[in-house]
């Protein structure tokens, strides 16, 4: 079940984001690394340090390519531009699968730089499919949408967001990023049970799964990518890899980023909800 | 409401500037009100109104390109400081926002925005448009596209009439203040970060240069450029400089030197010989592309 069409039929276990403060750890230790995830706007650029560190992990490693502005959600047409270069550092990464996110964010050609919710609308649903095709057709790599965060909730919405990112994936034919640590933050904003967010989740199209660490306020959670996964949040990791299989799994830590080690080591923890005979392998 | 008129609506409100306490002001500019405008478009929950809701999203939005442009330019920043830089940054950004899928272009209106807005860098207009221009080069040329290099055989067919190519990631300025030194010293402070998660805690709080540690004023030619991953500031003679800039406006060689070494009074033979130091420096530099 982890490798199906919308990973490329690949079966990557566990893996990390590659971040800068990380660099020279992996460069000098050259650590055993199932795979690294990027963020693909960080390198879509036309030359320098950024380009030559990705071919040195290359070299080394497998990557996969995430990104945060391709705004699926967004009601005005892709960037033409922003997919050009994408496709030229998919066809630089091979990577098997990309990813971004089931959002909006872009109005009339300005950015918010923010993974905005989207009003859950069949009207919306179509237009996000109908993007999500287009990027696929052109790009020729399968995609997975991710289910963000969210603080807002709006009155116009037909559906619960369980409903809606079935609708779109069911319509795009296309992948699911599951991000568990998203449900439980967006479960507590809004009031639902993250298990039954869970369930509803189309798992044959699960091609990866995100982990991550929160921060808690006094009225909502922010989703900050600056902590260690709590038990809650591994609780539905634990349910998701049930339910999917030992799918391929990322640990994203963006802020206050600890030692490389530690990351590492945080991720791996994954591995403990791996049926027995992959834990080794994973 | 259908998609595009919701997203317009809350991008509407979103990019309006936060109030003092960072907090979503109650109005926007045309008078209309933000919570009755909130209350439209977003549900309250048990423990937030839609105005509360709704101003995560706008100091998310604030804080993070905020906190962009500040790791960008952290020059500009320790030259006015760090609330001047703060009220420069919103004025600008709400006047000039993204049109660009990533963070890395959002100072690429910054120094022709300043020259229109000289009131937010008061006292030191020209030191600080130096630096900008300085560290919008030095973005620029980190990432910048590099084509294949002259290589020695093409060296040896060069003549009078040969069009030079220089490197796209080849920045040239002229500049009134020696600012590649100031900027040497700030960046002794100052760390830099690459921004990915999704959400964003704090703006970064920096410390100001004082009046009597700003640079006299002298002016400096530059070239700003990347060799082996690594963007270098190398200064060049006012000539050299010239030259350069000749070659860059695609002058043909013999023109190029015609036009910018008219005013020099060296020797032909001294010419020749400086000429020749100054190509083999440059070309070591990498700073000379192939003809398509």
């Amino acid at each position: 079940m982890p490798a199906n069409r919308f990973n490329g039929n690949s079966d990557y276990g566990v893996g990390i984001g590659l971040r800068i403060p990380h660099y020279q750890h992996i460069f000098s230790k050259k650590p055993v690394v199932n795979w690294f995830e990027i963020i693909s706007e960080n390198f879509m650029v036309d030359g320098g340090r950024p380009l030559e560190v990705l071919d040195q992990i290359l070299e080394r490693y497998r990557v996969v390519q995430h990104g945060v502005s391709m705004y699926f959600g967004s009601a005005e047409p892709l960037n033409r531009e922003h997919l050009t270069r994408l496709k030229s550092l998919v066809k630089r990464t091979k990577t098997p699968w990309l990813t971004d996110h089931l959002c909006w964010g872009s109005v009339d050609g300005r950015y918010t730089h923010d993974l905005v919710p989207m009003p859950y609308t069949f009207e919306a649903a179509r237009k996000t499919a109908q993007k999500i095709r287009e990027a696929r057709d052109f790009l020729e790599v399968p995609i997975a949408v991710e289910n963000v965060s969210s603080y807002a909730e709006f009155h116009v919405s037909e559906m619960t967001e369980w409903e809606f990112l079935n609708e779109v994936v069911e319509d795009a034919d296309c992948g699911i990023l599951l991000d568990v640590n998203n449900i439980y933050v967006s479960s507590r904003n809004h009031s639902f049970d993250p298990f039954q967010y869970l369930h509803s989740v189309p798992v044959e199209r699960v091609a990866q799964i995100h982990i991550a660490g929160h921060s808690k306020y006094q009225k909502y959670i922010l989703d900050t990518h600056d902590h260690p996964v709590i038990d809650p949040v591994w609780a539905l990791y634990a349910r998701a890899i049930e339910l999917a299989g030992p799918t391929a799994t990322l640990l994203e830590w963006d802020d206050r980023i600890p030692s490389f080690d530690e990351v590492h080591r945080e991720a791996l923890k994954a591995k403990r909800y791996f049926p027995a005979q992959l834990r080794e392998a994973s | 409401m259908n998609l595009e008129q919701l997203q317009r609506a809350v991008f509407e409100v979103t990019r309006q500037p936060l109030t003092p306490s960072e907090r979503m002001r109650p109005r926007l500019p045309d008078g209309r009100s933000v919570r009755e405008i909130a209350n439209a478009l977003i549900k309250p929950n048990d423990r937030m109104t839609s105005f509360e809701r709704l101003q995560i999203y706008n100091q998310q939005y604030w804080f993070r390109i905020l906190s962009s442009l500040s790791e960008d330019f952290p020059g500009l920043r320790s030259l006015i400081g760090e609330r001047k830089f703060e009220k420069l940054a919103v004025a600008y950004l709400n006047e000039c926002p993204s049109e660009s899928f990533t963070l890395r272009n959002l100072g690429a209106r910054l120094e022709a925005w300043l020259r229109k807005h000289r009131e937010y860098i008061a006292g030191v207009e020209r030191v600080a448009i130096d630096m900008v221009r300085l560290e919008w080069a030095d973005i620029d040329a980190f990432d910048g596209l590099e084509l294949p290099r002259l290589s020695a055989q093409d060296s040896g067919n060069l003549n009078g009439n040969t069009v030079f190519r220089l490197q796209p990631h080849l920045h040239l300025l002229d500049l009134a203040y020696p600012v590649d030194e100031l900027l040497f010293q700030i960046r002794g402070r100052d760390a830099k970060s690459e921004t990915v998660s999704n959400a964003v805690l704090k703006f970064p709080r920096p410390s100001k240069i004082r009046r009597s540690s700003l640079p006299r004023p002298a002016k400096i030619h530059l070239a700003v450029y990347r060799l082996q991953g690594t963007v270098y500031f190398k200064r060049l003679t006012r000539d050299a400089f010239a030259l350069l800039n000749a070659l860059a406006q695609e002058k043909p060689l013999e023109k190029a030197i015609e036009v910018s070494l008219l005013r020099t009074r060296r020797r032909v033979d001294q010419l020749s010989v400086q000429l020749e130091e100054w190509f083999k420096d440059w070309s070591s530099l990498g700073w000379f592309a192939q003809q398509p």
